[in-house]
């Protein structure tokens, strides 16, 4: 049985059913456990109400159709289960515990879902997403997925190369760089009415890294369509940097000539760069990179420079001094 | 019974509900997909909570002034101490699997590690040092000793701040309280000075 407790006058700045939601962290705070039973019992049949809501926003999506294996594909590892993809990752849009955008991302609505083309492009304009999807073939990748964290997963993507997408908007020789947004809308994203970031979320690729084959936008994962905790409906997969680069449910797609100020840089500049390449020999401030835990594992593995794509990168940054590459 | 003991086993009992929850997640194989960060933070959270517990024990007695509360902070201290070695012994065993290169260069180098183990070393001696026997010998200097509570307080803290990138809930909770029971010494402290002042001017 689940012990429930009424939310804690405490936390008044937040909703009562997010905080219902949180299971973990109320066993964490279980320190009134007596009068949480009590209030348990009274709120029990909203939390069964939500509970149902809860398992519908993230369970299995829909199949995709026609998805090609592609030979860019890492091969020879053990892929991360369905479970482990989707019930651990960061999307701050939903809370700052990794069990959150699963336990939260109900909320979002991936349909209907628009997304906005702007700046130095010829083909600007505002797109449902099934017509700007529309043109290309699905392709299965992948990939390593190196958190700066220091934990990794093996995720299945399913999506477009980014440079056929980048081909369609036909950019103006005045874009230098390619600016990615995600949505913001509070109502769907509680994370975003807290001031953890600056929201909406930025991120962004300089134009020749946007266009490495290695770049997708995934709109879907083990041939399932994205689901919500993941970045759904569209989001940035670059395996050869940290995963916070990988900018989830992208609402706008910018073509500009600066280099944008991704969101993660602007709030902590010290320990995180515009590039983010995954690097064992640059540290982070408070822990080493020279290592990672591979999830499902429990020795440390060493990090690859390049996530172990260097072949397909490194020549992306030829001549930069790699201690700033971080 | 005295009323005391009572809530003394009470306390007891409720104070070992963390490490009897994590060992039901971990019976149940619920502890995420990372097992190993989810125990790290579970007990960090839980260490941090009740040395910010034991902080309240002497606000608590100056104002209702039941004199027998303060038997509850010894007990209070150590589980604060016994959440953080399993914390600490998360890192070292689960985490790092005696790298003893890797956790001495994370000691040296990164603040955010240094401070966890400074608290650690602090509440060790703590915990050490509050047998009857040691009270005895230590006389006026086991008072001194274990001001050092205030320093770990404030490290750990510091620690719990590093080891997030953004702020928390859980850490402005733990904050506050913080806060507010040190806040209560200092005015404590000022009240009962500026209360003798004036007879010592009659």
């Amino acid at each position: 049985m689940l012990i429930r407790r009424a939310p804690d006058l405490r936390y008044s700045d937040i909703t009562s059913k997010s905080l219902y939601l949180r299971r973990r962290e109320f066993l964490r705070e279980a320190a009134g456990a007596a009068i949480g039973a009590a209030a348990a019992v009274a709120m029990s049949p909203l939390a069964a109400t939500v509970a149902a809501q809860e398992r519908q926003g993230t369970g299995h999506g829909s199949k995709l159709a026609n998805v090609k294996k592609s030979p860019l594909s890492t091969t020879g590892e053990k892929i991360s289960t369905w479970d482990e993809i989707t019930s651990y990752n960061n999307f701050y849009e939903f809370g700052p515990y990794k069990e959150d955008p699963k336990e939260n991302a109900w909320r979002l609505k991936p349909r209907p879902w628009t997304i906005t083309v702007e700046g130095y492009a010829e083909k600007k304009g505002t797109f449902g997403f099934d017509e700007f999807i529309h043109p290309y073939a699905l392709e299965e990748r992948i990939y390593r997925m190196r958190c700066v964290e220091a934990w990794s997963m093996v995720i299945p993507w399913v999506g477009i190369p980014l440079k056929d997408i980048i081909a369609t908007c036909k950019p103006t020789s005045q874009a230098k760089y390619v600016e990615f947004v995600t949505a913001f809308n509070p109502a769907q994203m509680p994370g975003q009415t807290t001031r953890m970031l600056p929201w909406p979320y930025v991120e962004g690729l300089r134009m020749d890294e946007a266009n490495n084959p290695l770049a997708i936008l995934a709109v879907g994962l083990y041939e399932e369509t994205l689901p919500n905790q993941d970045g759904a409906p569209i989001r940035l997969v670059v395996p050869w940097k940290y995963g916070f680069k990988g900018v989830k449910s992208i609402a706008k797609i910018r073509f500009v000539d600066y280099q944008p100020k991704n969101t993660w840089q602007v709030m902590t500049p010290n320990e995180y760069g515009f590039f983010a390449n995954v690097n064992p020999n640059v540290d982070h401030p408070r822990w080493s990179q020279a290592s990672e835990r591979r999830i499902g594992e429990f020795f440390r593995r060493k990090t690859l420079p390049f996530n172990g794509y260097a072949d397909q990168v490194a020549s992306l940054y030829a001549g930069m001094d790699p201690k700033k590459l971080y | 019974m005295k009323p005391i003991i009572i809530v003394k086993r009470v306390i007891f009992a409720a104070a070992l509900i963390p490490a009897a929850a994590l060992g039901y997640y971990t019976y149940q194989g619920d502890l995420t997909a990372n097992p190993i960060e989810f125990i790290t933070h579970f007990t960090g959270d839980w260490a941090i909570r009740f040395l910010v517990i034991t902080l309240a024990i002497t606000p608590l007695r100056r104002i209702s002034g039941w004199n027998p509360i303060i038997q509850l902070r010894r007990m209070l201290g150590l589980f604060a101490f016994f959440y953080a070695t399993l914390h600490f012994l998360t890192w070292f065993v689960l985490d790092w699997f005696f790298d003893f290169r890797q956790m001495a260069e994370d000691i040296a180098m990164r603040p955010f590690i240094t401070l966890g183990m400074a608290t650690f070393v602090m509440l060790l001696a703590l915990a050490v040092t509050s047998t009857q026997g040691s009270i005895r010998r230590l006389g006026r200097r086991w008072t001194q000793l274990h001001r050092l509570i205030y320093v770990a307080t404030a490290t750990g803290l510091f620690h719990f701040w590093l080891a997030r990138k953004t702020v928390v809930q859980q850490f402005e909770v733990v904050l506050i309280a913080a806060v507010l029971l040190l806040g209560f010494r200092v005015w404590w402290t000022l009240r009962t000075r500026l209360h003798r002042r004036p007879s010592v001017a009659h």
